[in-house]
């Protein structure tokens, strides 16, 4: 089964090409986030992982990095298991 | 939304929303006559002078009818008037359904679609799946130009491009739908040019309907009448940008509005809006980056305000991705703001032109 990161990456990948994304590479910073991707961006997470992300959530550095998306998954996870 | 809380008895709805498509039956209301039994059909009286008006005041109109799609096809290009209509709905299952995917694919909602057609059956099928929509007997058509449904509060230059704008974006569509590779490979094939400046007097009808019709894609839903741009344009105080958007399928028109007061201290995006047509286009930061880029050069912060109408949401995260951070909330306003210190460059595949 693919992991989290995996499935961010594959999503990621559609957006950009001749990239090899690393782990804790800024993707605003490369340029790539227009406001098409950050929307889709977005409902991709909510939809794949089953999560609802708030607009608080909605903060640049939680979607800055794969890192930083798997972080916000892992936390809205919790935060679901434990509410 | 206004919906009709019970059927209505008559064949009329009691719509309160202005029509935005007309779907047209074939036999006897387009035409007179039954095309398959071999009647030699022309157009109805009046029907000609309607498709014209209708398209000319941006009205979209559509085809929902119970015939061989070839034969009918053919029959509507002989008469000269295939052109007018939007994915056509020939075949043999029932004018509700054809009707609800007309609304779908143009991406409009079924209170704001009126159907036009010679038999009491079919009206009341329509009807009876959707309440809402305006159902009209043939006999209206001499009368139909003179309805307020079908006057428009606003007609404007782009009024008559409207049907060949969608036109051009059911070919982009299927080219999407055909394209293999990422996103960005397809969005670089569109060739689009984005053009903005400051709006012009010409600019300004269409500013203010786009102040009015756009839901989606609008930070704040301010409305402001003609005169209140006008004066805005004319205001060393505010800055009013229009942008408008061309790809190889043709033109979108002017899609995009931005209001900015300017401060001493800071400059206040006060409206930044963009039609849905551009939806996903990837074009959506650069009337915003633009601005981002202008209030650097004049050395001031950029705030912005937000206020959530529950479809808007892309553009709170058009905001929040863009560097804007919260410093205040008064209800459901936000104020939002940007230290410009990461101001995104234009998308590689869109060629921005600024103009004056």
């Amino acid at each position: 089964m693919a992991t989290k990161k995996e499935k961010i990456k594959e999503f990621l990948a559609k957006f950009f090409r001749n990239h090899v994304l690393a782990d804790d590479e800024d993707i605003f910073a490369l340029g790539f986030v227009n406001s098409l991707l950050a929307m889709q961006l977005v409902g991709f997470v909510e939809k794949e992982f089953g999560i609802t992300i708030e607009d608080d959530d909605l903060d640049f550095e939680n979607f800055r990095t794969v890192n930083n998306i798997e972080a916000l998954v892992g936390r809205k996870e919790a935060a679901r298991v434990s509410a | 939304m206004s919906m009709p809380e019970t059927a209505p008895v008559a064949t009329e709805s009691p719509s309160q929303q202005a029509i935005k498509v007309l779907v047209w039956d074939l036999d006897n209301t387009l035409w007179d006559g039954t095309l398959l039994e071999g009647d030699d059909v022309r157009l109805r009286p009046g029907v000609q002078e309607l498709l014209e008006i209708l398209d000319k005041r941006g009205i979209l109109q559509s085809i929902a009818s119970k015939n061989d799609h070839g034969a009918a096809m053919a029959k509507l290009e002989e008469l000269g008037v295939a052109e007018y209509f939007l994915y056509p709905q020939i075949h043999w299952s029932s004018k509700a359904a054809s009707v609800e995917k007309i609304a779908k694919t143009i991406n409009i909602g079924l209170d704001t679609v009126a159907f036009l057609d010679d038999q009491p059956f079919e009206r009341d099928e329509v009807n009876h799946s959707f309440p809402m929509v305006l159902t009209l007997d043939a006999n209206e058509v001499s009368a139909l130009a003179g309805r307020k449904e079908f006057s428009p509060r606003f007609i404007t230059d782009e009024s008559a491009l409207r049907r060949s704008m969608y036109q051009a974006d059911e070919r982009r569509n299927a080219a999407e739908g055909d394209f293999v590779g990422p996103q960005e490979d397809f969005l670089e094939d569109l060739e689009m040019k984005f053009i903005l400046g400051p709006a012009q007097e010409e600019d300004l009808k269409r500013a203010e309907e786009l102040t009015v019709r756009t839901h989606q894609l609008n930070t704040t839903g301010y409305t402001y009448s003609y005169d209140e741009l006008a004066g805005f344009r004319d205001s060393e105080d505010h800055l009013l940008l229009v942008a408008g958007l061309d790809d190889r399928y043709g033109t979108y028109g002017k899609i995009g509005l931005a209001l900015v007061e300017k401060g001493a201290q800071a400059w206040t995006i006060k409206l930044l809006l963009m039609s849905c047509r551009v939806m996903s286009r990837g074009v959506g930061t650069i009337l915003l980056n633009h601005i981002l880029h202008l209030a650097k050069e004049a050395g001031v912060k950029v705030r912005a305000e937000f206020l959530s109408n529950d479809r808007n949401r892309m553009m709170l995260i058009t905001y929040k991705f863009g560097g804007f951070r919260e410093i205040d909330r008064t209800g459901d306003l936000i104020l939002f703001e940007n230290d410009l210190e990461r101001i995104q460059p234009f998308p590689s595949y869109v060629d921005v032109v600024v103009t004056g």
